[in-house]
């Protein structure tokens, strides 16, 4: 289990990055905390030509706040968030996933924007940054563009970043002062990568009910209003959910049954006043 | 007992070292001009070999079986009747027998270099019809691992008493269980370092074994070498529990190239090695029948086990240790008239299989005790209650049980007695009535067993295999400034051998523990031993040095009497003394007088000197017989099949405690491990035998969440034939956790009817078992109600 070879390069700024990212004669691969990558480096699963290191680039560290959001570059660990080094504008719902995420030591290494890129179903931020109305800020070389993070990833392990461009940072919505949150992974172990995961944040100052089925076999399923789904009260309507799971192919009973406990959980958790 | 003798509570010596990070193991060792070697494993589980076709520009990296002629294969045959043999090569040949089979060694500077020339080769393979389940390979011949056999099994045995008598008992349950297989996954794998040393003209091995000179005689006689040309050392060592008690096909490949090369190489097993071709404990599968008397007397037992022996039968247990144990052992600590027991160890294309801490106990202990928990509910008394029924009495002590294994001593029903006042099975009985407020469901269970351990000669001779423990011998030398020097063939790596032989020593002389230094993992250095397994380490090991002491006790005694000027039988040796009528002699002195003013030494002293090495073995070499109760609360989430352990309770009696603290660690270490076999861990494998598993993410261990702190309790009753009443008590912990988490979760769905007897107990396994019962009841809805009896 040691990787192949490769070169190696940590350069100071993103044009740098975009550049190595165009050369088209090798195979180049972005890292970050290698919490993810490092692993499958190891057991040959990736074989770069090319490892650009880019947590030397101060702007992917910065973190900026204002009246309506939190911007975070790509580089901020989850223990930044956890520590609350980082501002928060989610009432402490983002510190509380970071706690949850694998053990300490990924969490000093684990980068926001390396979870989001590697798009793994089974991670936290993928589905909590969803729930939230988070924004991704890309960069490449035709210059930037962003996205909803809902839509960012496209299947398993596969996001819309092009093949030069960087997930530069996110931005974070600002809930409101009355906005309920409820968060629920179910794994089998702490530490692990989820079975399920339920989000749903109800923001009612910013209209906003969104809903999001975590850590299935494919890409978060995203209700952006999910108010139909909490017709009756705050009550969750649990067929209405169930059918999301079965339309989006998830044909498993019992995983489904998962599902829809951590999503009944998270509801329930964003019921409390 | 002085303060750091028998009986005390001394801090761990070696921790010092491993708590600073100063161990020593196999892959911290540099030796100057050493390569690494990577293995070209077979990815299919059974497959010809058409070609290994090596890159030109690599020919001279790469070694197969054609450079090997003249290495033997692994053979451990077993002495039991109708044992089936089989030979393991050391790299693969003709045709590969389970994923992760050596077949190829690459040799390079630096690992991932070796790894390179290991991707480079190509190996063409026909893949055959595998046998990757022991219950279709017991049945179908048509896939067979081993051609020249009729079938695939290495061996079968059979018990019977009196089993006729039970076919008219009024309660009979009958279930099939399963236990998962299991990888065992130390924190520090395999590893081998060798190098051939010209001017000792020996082969040096650096491995990480539980059994360096049974790894020393085997390599002799793959290699073709003496014995004398060969030293093996094993350095600190992260973990064995079974796993390294075995010869490894890379010991022997590894140590013919750094023959061949004459310069040191070695190989380091990693994480991926590890899981897919080290897979290799705990599978077996049960039909068991319980017979009870209406109130819930155990009257007879009735067993068809089969256990999943994988490809090849490992060096020095055999394929056989497993299954013929079970036969053994499965009565667990109970007294009733009638048992018979079929076993079958299959061969499949899988790892061979090897004893894991608790070697077959878990298992049986799983296997029956569930059954008792459904013989108790179809008595309609509590499960402890029918166990009270049957178990071995106090006033019964010793005891031949029905296997005419001999209990040495102990008190199994106040042992019982403790743990179900310590559960509070009443407090939970009543809470149970209620609904919890979150939902979910509890459950009690309790689970009982006895552990032979340390058993000898008596025992292994019967069964043949290449090892049968003897004399256990211990060196015991004082140095020039009175310092003492223990050393044995066994190895100590978790057992704290390093800190308990001295407090053994130390009872006897008296010398400061810190001033006794025990040497191990050596074969240059000390006494032959078959070495560590079997929980034996503390009897055996710990009997010969009491023994090694009291001989050296008594040179001593002569010596100081004479300086003391008094006679021999007027002194004794305590407090690192020897002390006489009038006056005493610090042990110091005599050691200075022996080795450095032996002008000052009376003319008949006895010429062998402050060195002195005994053998050992028990009165009784049948084994001693540890035993105890776990009792396990647990709470089961009906929706998500989620189990949560809320209490667990520990009583235990391992005899005389050498060292308490290092007790309670190893029962801890032990529990940890049976959580592990009853709510984790499981090597999964497709219908070509390939394991599902290659990281701890897809082989779930568990961690120190987890884990509960146990409630343990301890009872001290001696046994009869030991040195100091001590017993083994290395692998108990591991033992009964399964059968205790597996009776308290299905007392937790009982309920909704739902019951499971499988290790593990994953949440899907829960779910299914509920999902099963609830298709169940619409069935019977729809349908006019079902006859039959309770049974």
């Amino acid at each position: 289990m040691k990787p192949s070879r490769f070169d190696y390069e940590r350069p100071a700024d993103l044009a740098t990055v975009i550049r190595l990212l165009q050369r088209e004669d090798i195979n180049v691969k972005i890292v970050a905390g290698s919490q993810s990558l490092g692993p499958m480096l190891n057991m040959r699963l990736v074989q770069p030509d090319l490892l650009v290191d880019i947590t030397g680039i101060a702007a992917l560290k910065r973190v900026e706040v204002d009246a309506d959001a939190l911007v975070i570059g790509a580089c901020v660990t989850h223990a930044d968030i956890e520590d609350m080094r980082v501002p928060d504008v989610t009432g402490g719902a983002m510190a509380k996933v970071a706690r949850g995420i694998a053990y300490r030591a990924v969490r000093s290494r684990g980068t926001v924007g390396g979870s989001l890129a590697h798009a793994d179903p089974s991670a936290d931020w993928i589905s909590c940054l969803a729930a939230l109305g988070a924004q991704v800020l890309i960069a490449g070389p035709d210059g930037r563009r962003e996205m909803p993070v809902g839509d960012f990833m496209t299947g398993v392990f596969e996001s819309a970043l092009g093949p030069a461009e960087v997930l530069e940072a996110v931005r974070v919505p600002r809930l409101s002062g009355r906005a309920r949150w409820g968060f629920h992974k179910l794994c089998r172990k702490t530490g692990e990568l989820a079975q399920a995961i339920g989000v749903v944040l109800h923001d009612p100052e910013r209209a906003v009910c969104r809903l999001v089925i975590g850590a299935t076999e494919a890409r978060p399923i995203v209700v952006g209003d999910a108010h139909s789904l909490f017709g009756n009260g705050r009550q969750l309507d649990v067929e209405a959910a169930h059918k999301l799971l079965v339309d989006a192919g998830h044909a498993d009973a019992l995983d489904n049954q998962l599902h829809i406990a951590a999503l009944k959980r998270a509801a329930a958790s964003a019921e409390q006043p | 007992m002085s303060s750091q003798g028998v009986g005390a509570r001394v801090l761990r010596k070696e921790d010092d070292r491993f708590l600073r990070g100063r161990g020593q193991f196999v892959a911290d060792i540099r030796l100057a001009g050493m390569h690494d070697v990577a293995f070209v494993r077979s990815p299919l589980a059974h497959a010809r070999i058409t070609a290994i076709v090596v890159p030109d520009a690599l020919q001279d990296r790469v070694w197969t079986v054609d450079h090997l002629a003249a290495v033997q294969p692994i053979r451990s045959v077993s002495g039991l009747p109708g044992f089936r043999v089989s030979e393991q090569p050391i790299l693969a040949q003709g045709k590969v027998r389970h994923v992760g089979e050596t077949v190829a060694m690459c040799v390079a500077p630096t690992r991932a270099q070796a790894e390179d020339i290991a991707a480079a080769v190509r190996l063409d393979l026909e893949e055959l019809p595998t046998v990757h389940d022991m219950l279709l390979g017991r049945s179908d011949t048509t896939a067979r691992v081993h051609e020249a056999w009729p079938d695939n099994v290495y061996l079968e045995t059979s018990v019977n008493v009196d089993i006729g008598l039970v076919s008219d008992a009024p309660i009979k349950v009958t279930r099939e269980i399963r236990t998962a297989r299991q990888a065992m996954a130390p924190m520090e794998g395999r590893g081998v370092v060798a190098h051939w040393d010209g001017r000792l003209e020996q082969l040096v091995v650096y491995t990480s074994s539980q059994m360096p000179h049974i790894v020393r005689t085997g390599l002799a006689e793959c290699l073709g070498l003496d014995e004398g040309q060969v030293r093996v050392v094993v350095p600190d060592v992260g973990g064995g529990f079974g796993y390294k008690g075995i010869l490894l096909t890379e010991e022997v490949a590894v140590s013919w190239l750094a023959m061949r090369l004459g310069h040191p190489v070695r190989w380091i097993e990693d994480r991926r090695e590890h899981l897919t071709a080290g897979a290799n404990c705990r599978e077996h599968h049960y039909v068991l029948t319980g017979y009870a008397t209406r109130d819930g007397r155990l009257l007879g037992i009735d067993c068809e086990a089969t256990v999943d022996s994988g490809a090849y039968s490992s060096y020095p247990f055999s394929a056989c240790l497993e299954a013929a144990q079970v036969a053994s052992i499965l009565p667990g600590p109970y007294d009733f008239p009638a048992y018979r027991c079929l076993t079958h160890s299959v061969a499949t294309n899988k790892c061979p299989i090897l004893p894991y801490r608790g070697v077959a106990r878990t298992g049986v202990c799983f296997a029956l005790e569930l059954v008792l928990d459904d013989l108790a509910h179809a008595a309609g008394i509590e499960p402890h209650e029918l166990r009270m029924k049957s178990l071995v009495r106090p006033e019964q002590m010793p005891f031949d049980n029905i296997t005419k294994k001999h209990f040495d001593s102990g008190d199994y029903p106040e042992a019982l007695r403790q743990a179900v006042e310590a559960i509070d099975y009443r407090a939970i009985r009543e809470r149970q009535a209620r609904p919890e407020p979150d939902g979910r469901l509890i459950g009690v269970g309790i689970s009982i067993y006895c552990e032979q351990a340390a058993h000898g000669t008596s025992v292994y001779a019967g069964w043949g295999i290449p090892m049968v423990p003897g004399y256990e011998q211990a060196t015991a030398r004082l140095t020039p400034d009175g310092g003492l020097e223990l050393r044995i063939g066994a190895h100590s790596h978790g057992q704290s051998l390093e800190t308990t032989l001295p407090q053994v020593a130390n009872e006897i002389l008296g010398i400061d523990v810190a001033k006794i230094k025990l040497v191990h993992g050596d074969t240059s250095c000390t006494p032959y031993s078959t070495g560590t397994w079997g929980s034996r380490c503390m009897v055996m090991s710990g009997g010969a040095v009491a023994r090694a002491c009291r001989t050296l006790a008594t040179r001593l005694a002569t010596i100081g009497a004479w300086i003391l000027k008094t006679d021999a039988d007027k002194v004794s040796v305590r407090d690192g003394m020897v002390i006489g009528p009038t006056g005493s002699v610090p042990i110091e002195r005599i050691a200075h007088i022996w080795f450095r003013r032996p002008q000052d030494l009376p003319a008949d002293v006895n010429p062998g000197g402050l060195e002195v090495t005994e053998g050992y073995k028990p009165e009784r070499d049948s084994g001693t017989f540890g035993y105890g109760v776990h009792a396990a609360l647990v709470a089961v989430d009906p929706e998500t099949g989620y189990i949560e352990i809320l209490d667990y309770v520990i009583v235990e009696d391992g005899g005389k405690l050498v060292n308490p603290m290092v007790v309670d660690g190893q029962i801890y270490g032990g529990t940890a491990q049976g959580i592990g076999t009853a709510l984790y861990e499981e090597m999964a494998f497709d219908g070509s035998g390939q394991p599902l598993a290659s990281t701890f993410s897809d082989y779930l261990l568990p961690g120190p969440t987890e884990v509960p702190e146990p409630r343990m309790f301890h009872m001290e009753t001696k046994s009869p034939y030991t040195e100091f009443g001590v017993k083994g008590i290395g692998e108990s912990g591991a033992i009964p956790p399964p059968a205790a988490i597996g009776n308290a979760v299905n007392d937790a769905l009982r309920p909704l009817g739902a019951a499971l007897y499988v290790t593990p107990i994953t949440p899907r396994r829960v779910l299914q078992a509920l999902a099963a019962v609830a298709q169940a009841g619409k069935v019977r809805e729809s349908a006019p109600p079902a006859t039959g009896s309770v049974q």
